[in-house]
């Protein structure tokens, strides 16, 4: 099965990414995800037709995956992956609404601009998300929702669901192997496979959670989640959070496309 | 059903996060307040998650058609772990597959939880399935019960999707277009969660018993008393009703006040006295020398300095990158030399 190869693949590709040490990886984690949200409102907030002011905060992706040594290759690919979902949506826009406007002097419907605006708007929020967790990982971002005062128990929960899902899509792809080696010819599970399928699943797993448990009372579980020592937030962080926000914030009151394109109208119309 | 970050406004994404946070308060303290506290609870909750994750990719082909079906798992969650507990499981699963996978963005988290999560967990399982099986688990009662929460749970969930995007006002698409277009989808979408739900309860109930009346012990499914889902549904309509007229006062005509922004001609109007600010700036360095906003500008002219000065956003942005790599790689070399 593609599908359940394919998540493993992303999954651990992620992992390893959050694993390198480069100046964006060494950042705190919480200075991370509040810039990381301080973006992401910042992309949201643009209003539909609003193109020019959204090219200057291209800036932050570009910039982050830069300084982070992502290869651009794996960034690109798991982008496009997503970017239909963004783009179906968006096709819809132009049908709805042929008013012309004036787009950096060009006439076009602004129906297309709502489209170019979503499709930017997408790209940016999608990649802040993977940059984040590639740049992270998800026990770090698990130690800055602990700062962000998310409640123990919601954040123990995501931890457990993360680090079984490698687990039990492995013992699923077992069982889907066996179930189409048997009936190559199917696409799906059969419907009176349905239950036992996936019921055959949910038993494993509850008694997996089940010796989980056990063990892990065994080994001193009371409910608390110890994910290393907590470091403070040092000058380091407290630049980057400051001077991303202060970077969002000029983008969001100057459309830097607009004045970039002003410059060079003076340089041409000397 | 995964909404994106570019359909939202901050205002709707903003009120349906406080509503989630809200309502994972609540059934956190249900949880712990649980008059038979067992931490086992815990790790179940988590490897549950891991298990609709994993069911999520299970491509159940639905007979007759040439297509398959997909698992959702909100009712299912909350059918195994009681609402609380599911509607938590469902919420960790949700931001997992926002952060790995980019299934629905972070802003759109807490609409996403709450029409996969709260509509799953605290509307179709107390209100639709609860009943039909309150007298007593039979095969056909789980069957009933599944199928009509599933589909109404998808279709309010679905319909709450439409609303969400409508009040954020990011796309033209109009609200009968757009509800003609997701509710048929959901209906279908909603009857096949139904059957695999109602497939995989059945099977549990039979093969063993003990595990569907355990959680039901221990999640204290039948303390969840209808006055606090009301509550809840009522803090969020206000929540929504808040959002609702907020925007409204915000943006008081969208289309003349954005054409203002986009525009790369010489009616800018956009920035106040900053925008002056740095303009006059701008003057001053060198490399622009003659800088001044033309209005009489040919409009060839006017459009190729318009489309290259976004090219040129993209560019310099490109360029930073390039050298930031150049740099670091230069001096990973002298490092090793």
């Amino acid at each position: 099965m593609n599908r359940v190869s394919n998540a493993l693949l992303n999954l651990r590709q992620m992992d390893d990414l959050a694993c390198k040490d480069t100046p964006i990886h060494r950042i705190h984690p919480l200075a991370k995800i509040v810039v990381t949200l301080a973006f992401l409102v910042t992309v949201v907030s643009f209003g539909k037709y609003d193109i020019s002011g959204l090219l200057g905060l291209v800036f932050f992706p570009v910039i982050l995956m830069a300084l982070s040594e992502l290869p651009g290759k794996v960034m690109l690919k798991r982008l496009l992956v997503l970017e239909p979902i963004v783009v179906g949506i968006g096709l819809f826009s132009p049908f709805f609404d042929p008013r012309e406007m004036i787009f950096f002097g060009l006439t076009i419907s602004a129906g297309w601009a709502t489209f170019l605006s979503i499709l930017i708007k997408g790209t940016l929020t999608i990649s802040a998300g993977l940059l984040l967790i590639a740049t992270t990982g998800i026990d770090r971002v698990a130690e800055g929702l602990r700062m962000l005062k998310i409640p123990k128990i919601l954040v123990l929960q995501i931890l457990l669901t993360y680090r079984y899902i490698l687990v039990l899509i492995e013992e699923l792809s077992r069982m889907t192997r066996a179930y189409f080696l048997r009936a190559p010819s199917d696409h799906g599970i059969r419907r009176d496979a349905w239950g036992s399928f996936a019921g055959q699943l949910l038993l494993r797993t509850y008694d997996r959670a089940q010796r989980i448990y056990i063990s892990m009372s065994l080994r001193g579980f009371t409910g608390e989640y110890h994910c290393g020592k907590n470091r403070p937030m040092r000058g380091g962080d407290w630049v980057y959070l400051l001077g991303w926000c202060g970077f969002f914030a000029l983008a969001r009151w100057m459309p830097l496309a607009q004045l970039l394109s002003l410059g060079l109208k003076g340089v041409m119309n000397p | 059903m995964h909404m994106a970050d570019a359909l939202l406004s901050p205002t709707v994404g903003g009120a349906m996060m406080v509503v989630t946070i809200g309502v994972a308060a609540y059934s956190i303290k249900k949880i712990q307040k649980n008059p038979d506290p067992d931490e086992s609870k815990v790790p179940l909750m988590g490897v549950m998650g891991a298990f609709v994750f994993a069911a999520q990719m299970i491509n159940f082909s639905i007979p007759g058609t040439g297509s398959s079906g997909h698992l959702g798992g909100g009712l299912l969650l909350s059918i195994l772990l009681g609402p609380c507990a599911g509607f938590l499981t469902m919420a960790s699963v949700l931001l997992i597959q926002a952060l790995f996978f980019g299934d629905g963005g972070l802003l759109a988290y807490g609409a996403n939880v709450f029409n996969m999560g709260f509509v799953a967990c605290f509307i179709a399982y107390p209100l639709i399935y609860k009943p039909f099986v309150r007298k007593g688990i039979t095969p056909k009662r789980i069957l009933v019960g599944s199928i009509l929460a599933a589909v109404i749970g998808l279709q309010l969930g679905s319909f709450s999707v439409v609303l969400e995007t409508l009040i954020s006002g990011k796309t033209q698409l109009p609200f009968g277009t757009f509800v003609l277009f997701m509710q048929p989808i959901h209906l279908a979408i909603g009857l096949v969660e139904g059957f695999v739900t109602a497939a995989v309860v059945g099977y549990v109930w039979k093969a063993r018993p003990e595990l569907m009346d355990y959680p039901g012990k221990v999640a204290g499914t039948s303390s969840v008393s209808m006055k606090r889902v009301l509550l809840v549904l009522v803090v969020c309509v206000v929540m929504m009703g808040t959002a609702l007229s907020l925007l409204a006062s915000s943006s008081p005509d969208g289309l003349e006040w954005s054409i203002g922004h986009v525009t790369g001609g010489g009616s800018l109007m956009s920035g106040g006295a900053i925008y002056d600010f740095f303009a006059r700036l701008q003057q001053k360095i060198a490399l622009f020398p003659d800088y001044q906003f033309k209005s009489g500008d040919s409009p060839g002219g006017t459009s190729f300095s318009g489309v290259a000065g976004g090219l040129l956003t993209l560019i310099l942005a490109g360029g930073i990158a390039v050298a930031i790599r150049g740099f670091s790689r230069k001096k990973k070399g002298s490092q090793l030399k």
